[in-house]
């Protein structure tokens, strides 16, 4: 194999729930903040799953005080706490780039309510 | 000893211990056999000439087999001489990447990849004119200086030949240097495409991180 792809490999990290975009995550990730570290949370929906391997990025998007705010974040970093999917959703495109023209009620995404 | 030979295979990102993304290229060096100490006494100048690669002997010319016969070393593909850092390096002795430390300085050589015969802008970064608007110059390098000369300024930036020079990239950091796999990560690009080969050296910048840089 690859030299890269070992690389790679050894980077990525195995406790990443499956989502896709359209689901609601919440973000832990390590911020280093006046010296000191801490966990902060950001909870959005999923708007881009891009990238392969340990390169891999997310872009979530939520409304801040009637601001739209999209961050995105390296999947495999080691500054990623963790990642909790909070609400599966039903979109039938890949990337939502649409959301951002929307507000209020059109930014709405329907859940995918788990089959019994 | 500092210096090496390798093979570049491509670029990737790794993350470092405080958890930012570093952009590498991974080359396997190394290792490299020792095979010939050359002398300001009988060369004319100080050098050691480093081996890289099996290669069949059948491929070797005559002349390049018997400096593997004379050094009684197995035959390589490529041989690189370093003038620099070469205190008590025998020939027969071998070179791997454990020379290497995170967070070292190295210049890498290697040629850069083939362009081809490339315009001003590609070779020489102009600026190009106008695409529209009726200017009848888009990709031209227009002027070639002082009509006054009566003749163009030697040097001048011309299109032609652009590409396939043995090119320096200095002051490179050793992200990480993987002795198990003769595997080198570097911070950033290096000269040429993948495959290419390339010689890594201490980096002749003195840095204020590492004292001096050479070493």
């Amino acid at each position: 194999m690859n030299v890269i792809d070992l690389i790679e490999r050894e980077q990525e990290r195995s406790n990443i729930p499956g989502f896709r975009p359209g689901d609601t995550v919440k973000v832990y990730s390590r911020v280093v903040e006046g010296g000191k570290e801490r966990v902060q949370m950001f909870e959005g929906v999923v708007t881009v799953r891009k990238g392969g391997s340990s390169g891999e990025s997310i872009t979530v998007r939520r409304v801040a005080h009637g601001v739209g705010v999209e961050k995105s974040f390296l999947l495999h970093s080691p500054r990623i706490e963790r990642i909790e999917v909070a609400r599966r959703g039903i979109v039938r495109r890949s990337r939502l780039y649409y959301l951002s023209e929307k507000i209020g009620k059109g930014a709405r995404i329907k859940e995918k309510k788990a089959v019994r | 000893m500092k210096n090496i030979i390798g093979r570049k295979v491509g670029m990737t990102s790794v993350f470092t211990a405080d958890g930012r993304s570093v952009p590498v290229t991974v080359i396997e060096a190394g290792p490299c056999s020792v095979l010939q100490r050359k002398t300001v006494e009988k060369d004319g100048y100080d050098a050691v000439a480093l081996a890289f690669a099996d290669a069949k002997k059948s491929r070797l010319t005559k002349p390049q087999a018997g400096r593997f016969k004379t050094a009684a070393l197995p035959p390589k593909r490529f041989i690189r001489e370093f003038r620099a850092n070469i205190e008590g390096v025998e020939p027969g002795a071998t070179v791997t990447v454990a020379e290497f430390q995170e967070g070292d300085r190295v210049d890498v050589r290697g040629v850069s990849k083939g362009h081809g015969f490339s315009g001003g802008i590609k070779r020489w970064n102009f600026s190009g004119g106008g695409a529209s608007h009726g200017s009848m110059i888009h990709r031209q390098p227009a002027s070639n200086g002082d009509t006054n000369a009566g003749h163009t300024h030697r040097g001048s930036r011309r299109p032609g030949h652009f590409g396939v020079d043995r090119t320096t990239h200095q002051n490179l950091e050793v992200v990480r240097a993987d002795a198990e796999r003769n595997v080198l990560l570097l911070r950033g690009p290096v000269p040429g495409a993948p495959n290419g080969i390339v010689s890594i050296s201490a980096t002749v910048k003195r840095n204020k991180r590492t004292a001096g840089g050479t070493a």
